[in-house]
């Protein structure tokens, strides 16, 4: 895989996502290329999750297409995993009640052939899959800093910790592209600082990264290129400075001021309620 | 024993004490001398009449209840002695001898009790009480009050500063984990003891059978109830569990070998049927733990899967009643049997397991009365005539297999086994097989798949299962286990009836049975259906006088155990983490607020 950026892994056309009435997702365009960390952000109940959701087969879209690699995807989350691409989840998904080690080793599901026959069996081969899913799963372990707890249960991993175990399950699976969704919520800056570190590494192996996020610092920090949904549609994208200076992009984020009405008020307040809410849009710059 | 004061709620002490205020050296004594006057009481008569089952008349040689009483006592002035820090008992405490005394002690006097109230209310008044059941009362209920007052093993919980009677009390029989030690015994010894274990295992079991009459069944149950909860809490339990796991060949080899023995130790065939059918249920209940405990889906009727297995079985028998003229050898029957319950399996399955939430659960208890129902209306007259209605089919022949016939009394080695016995051994046979299947299945990838199902399918999708796929495998697995535990079934009991396959009633196998076999034994585990079939399949057979009322009991039972041991008698690690948060070694230290605070409800949300 080369990383001159020029191969698209990700190629979303038109995606349309309708529950019922509802618009979720209106006729979203984009594409990921090898060896880049794009970002999407949007305010609460812009669509990125729904979006996240086509991708991964969870969702079937409405309209639209999505291919990875140049094939269409099969609407069938398991099949979009077989095809390399896997995903972490806004709230923790993991298995709470396995070890670490378990979580791990059922992302290489995927990778590996076993099927109950060969489990009663016990034969070579069968011995020799399961000596190699370890190794590779505690090689995760240590990429992540998660060896030494192995063996715990991982609902009883921190909360940071969790958010590791989730990104080392999904790349369990040996993806060409990982999908995290808000892989920072809820972390102080020191293990948001840490996340970052981990996602670059994850993109010097050559995974290309598609990244859901609220801190914008975190985003602006990480990310190649960043698009930016709101209410279902892609206002804009490009690089991070191109979208940090877009009006339309704080409009969204901050609302546009009444004609005539003191913008600053306006600002005091959006600002107040944020603040007042760090558990569902949490920002560095609340904790610090 | 005058100056014991019950003191029910101590105002101005700091901190709580035992419900009993007795200093520690008094109380420990009062324990021992209290136990030591019970144990000499079991050795007098307890009644004037051998109508009280289990004869108690004897002086000089204890017998039904007083070998329980005896065992009790026994167990209580080992632990109060161990916790007066004689040399060389300290092995049977690891986790602290206090709760564990307690516990021994208030079985004894529980027994003891409901031997004197069952004498008094059977033959008609206290006045049939001899003096050594008196003597017996009277050293467990000192020993009992006593051991109340032995300090607490781990301390109160400071932020309950003024805690009831019951919390303290509730307290005062919790210990602390036993402490993992690296042990120094030579490998031989270890080994030595596991066998030592599953060897005392086997005479339980065996014992609990042998119980002639429903009072010593009780008694039974009360003994061993408490005493292997005191020896839990002693520490010993789970030094053997730490044991087993390290010689894990060694202790299922010891484990076939004492269920081997099992027949050996039976010189009446009833109850080696009684053992087989045991085997029978417990193994179905081991194949519904695939499905239930390790796939996680609620399978209402798989006593039908059983049936399907038996009837298919008992219709290649070759016998008379079948309209189908043919006699498959033992082996193809199984096989036959199985590869029903699988076609079954995937049938029932298929449509429903592509839906998530009760459906499943719904379809199956459908499943199982459409089974009954059908079976019983292919009679040649609501139907055409296939199962013989509700006559069922009989006069199945013995199995016969490389030209030893079944049915034939076997003699080894100067042992006499039974027609009974020989199906226990044909029995054990397929349990071993159901065992194996059961482990080597959970512990691969596989298993894993079907533990992430149980765990948050929308995850184990995402990391590419195929949930549908892995669903139906362990439905149509669980079902053939289910089919060939139904075909030997068939063959022990000569005939198949529809009745015997039911949704719920008083007697195993039924489907609600074998659920509550596998949730109170442990779910996701091999010995805990093992067990709790064992226990479900004797206290119906034991207590038959309950008649009406046995459901009734039996979902108080149900309901008390879930109240305090959520996990089942044997619980796997991961459950025991799961429903007991605290003191566990798993625990991380927590994060330091207010972030910690947040993202914790974050991540239960």
């Amino acid at each position: 895989m080369t990383s001159n950026g020029s191969s698209p892994v990700l190629d979303a056309s038109g995606v349309t996502m309708r529950f019922g009435g509802l618009t979720a997702v209106r006729n979203v365009d984009l594409t990921v290329n090898s060896g880049e960390i794009v970002g999407l952000i949007g305010p609460n109940g812009a669509g990125k999750t729904t979006f996240f959701n086509c991708l991964t087969g969870l969702y079937v879209p409405t309209e639209g297409k999505v291919s990875y690699k140049g094939t269409v995807l099969p609407p069938k989350p398991h099949l979009v995993t077989q095809a390399g691409i896997a995903r972490t989840f806004q709230n923790i998904r993991l298995f709470a009640n396995m070890t670490v080690l378990e979580n791990v080793l059922v992302g290489r599901h995927t990778r590996t052939k076993e099927g109950l026959f060969s489990a009663l069996v016990r034969g070579p081969g069968f011995k020799k899959a399961e000596k190699e899913s370890k190794e590779r799963a505690m090689e995760l372990l240590e990429f992540t800093g998660l060896a030494k707890k192995a063996d715990h249960l991982s609902r009883n991993l921190p909360y940071g910790e969790q958010r590791k175990l989730e990104i080392a399950r999904a790349l369990a699976s040996e993806p060409g592209l990982l999908l995290l969704d808000e892989p920072t919520a809820g972390m102080n800056p020191q293990e948001t600082r840490a996340a970052e570190e981990l996602i670059f590494a994850i993109r010097d192996q050559g995974i290309a990264v598609l990244v859901i996020e609220h801190d914008m610092r975190f985003i602006f920090n990480l990310c190649d290129r960043v698009a930016c949904l709101v209410q279902g549609e892609k206002l804009v994208e490009g690089t991070p400075e191109v979208v940090q200076r877009d009006e339309r992009v704080i409009a969204a984020y901050l609302g546009t001021p009444f004609e005539g009405a003191p913008g600053a008020d306006e600002l005091a307040e959006v600002e107040a309620a944020e603040a007042a809410a760090p558990s569902t849009n949490s920002r560095t710059e609340d904790a610090q | 024993m005058a100056t014991i004061t019950k003191n029910p709620a101590p105002s101005n002490d700091a901190t709580p004490g035992p419900l009993v205020k007795l200093p520690a050296p008094g109380a420990r004594l009062a324990t021992i001398a209290g136990s030591a006057v019970a144990l000499a009481g079991t050795f007098m008569a307890w009644t004037w009449t051998s109508e009280f089952p289990g004869d108690l008349t004897v002086t000089g040689y204890p017998a039904g209840l007083q070998v329980l009483v005896l065992i009790g006592a026994a167990l209580t002035l080992l632990f109060a002695l161990s916790g007066q820090g004689i040399r060389g008992l300290g092995w049977l405490t690891p986790g602290g001898a206090n709760a564990a005394t307690r516990l021994t002690a208030l079985g004894t006097l529980g027994t003891i009790g409901y031997t004197m109230g069952a004498i008094a209310a059977e033959l008609g008044g206290v006045v049939n009480l001899e003096p050594g059941a008196w003597i017996t009362g009277i050293g467990a209920l000192i020993a009992a009050v006593a051991a109340l007052a032995l300090p607490f093993d781990q301390p109160y919980p400071a932020d309950d500063s003024d805690p009831g009677a019951w919390a303290r009390f509730r307290h005062s029989l919790t210990a602390p984990a036993a402490p993992r030690v690296s042990s120094k015994l030579p490998s031989w010894a270890e080994i030595l003891i596991i066998v030592a274990g599953f060897a005392l295992a086997l005479i339980v079991f065996t014992y609990g059978i042998g119980t002639e009459g429903a009072e010593p069944f009780i008694g039974f149950l009360i003994t061993v109830g408490f005493c292997f909860t005191g020896a839990n809490r002693a520490g010993v339990v789970s030094r053997l569990t730490a044991l087993t796991h390290k010689h894990r060949n060694v202790a299922l080899t010891a484990a076939f070998a004492a269920a081997l023995c099992f027949p050996l130790t039976q010189d009446n065939d009833y109850f080696a049927l009684i053992g087989t059918n045991i085997l029978i249920f417990a193994t179905v209940a081991l194949g519904l733990n695939v499905v239930v405990g390790l796939a996680g889906l609620l399978d209402l009727g798989y006593v039908a899967f059983l049936g399907v297995g038996a009837y298919t079985a008992a219709l290649v028998s070759g016998t008379s009643s079948s309209v189908f003229d043919v006699q498959f050898p033992f082996w193809a029957a199984v096989l036959t049997g199985a590869g029903a319950s699988l076609v079954f399996g995937v049938v029932i399955g298929a449509p429903t397991l592509r839906l998530r939430g009760d459906y499943l659960a719904i379809v199956t208890l459908g499943f199982g009365e459409i089974f009954r129902i059908t079976v019983n209306n292919l009679n040649g007259k609501a139907g055409p005539d296939v199962t013989n209605g509700s006559q069922g089919i009989t006069q199945i022949p013995d199995v016969v297999l490389f030209g030893w016939d079944l049915g034939q009394p076997l003699d080894i080695a100067g042992f006499t086994l039974g027609r009974n016995a020989n199906y226990f051994l044909l029995m054990l046979f397929f349990t071993v097989i159901v065992v194996t299947v059961f482990r080597r299945s959970g512990e691969s990838r596989i298993g894993r798949a079907w533990v992430a199902i149980r765990e948050d399918e929308t995850a184990a999708t995402a990391m590419g299962i195929n949930g549908f796929r892995v669903k139906l495998i362990a439905f149509a697995l669980g079902a053939t286990l289910a089919g060939l535990a139904g075909a030997v079934q068939a063959h022990v009991s000569y005939s198949v009836t529809p009745d015997s396959y039911k949704f719920a009633s008083t007697a195993p196998p039924n489907s609600a049975f074998l659920l509550a076999a596998v949730i109170l034994g442990g779910m996701g585990t091999v010995s805990g259906p093992l067990i709790g079939g064992a226990l479900l399949f004797l206290i119906p057979a034991k207590l038959s006088f309950m008649e009406n009322y046995q459901l009734l009991a039996f979902g108080l039972a149900l309901i008390i155990l879930m109240r305090f041991r959520p996990e089942g008698i044997i619980a796997d690690r991961r459950k025991q983490l799961e429903f007991h948060d605290t003191g566990q070694l798993d625990v991380p230290e927590q994060r330091l607020p207010p972030e910690g605070g947040v993202s914790a409800t974050k991540a239960g949300a």
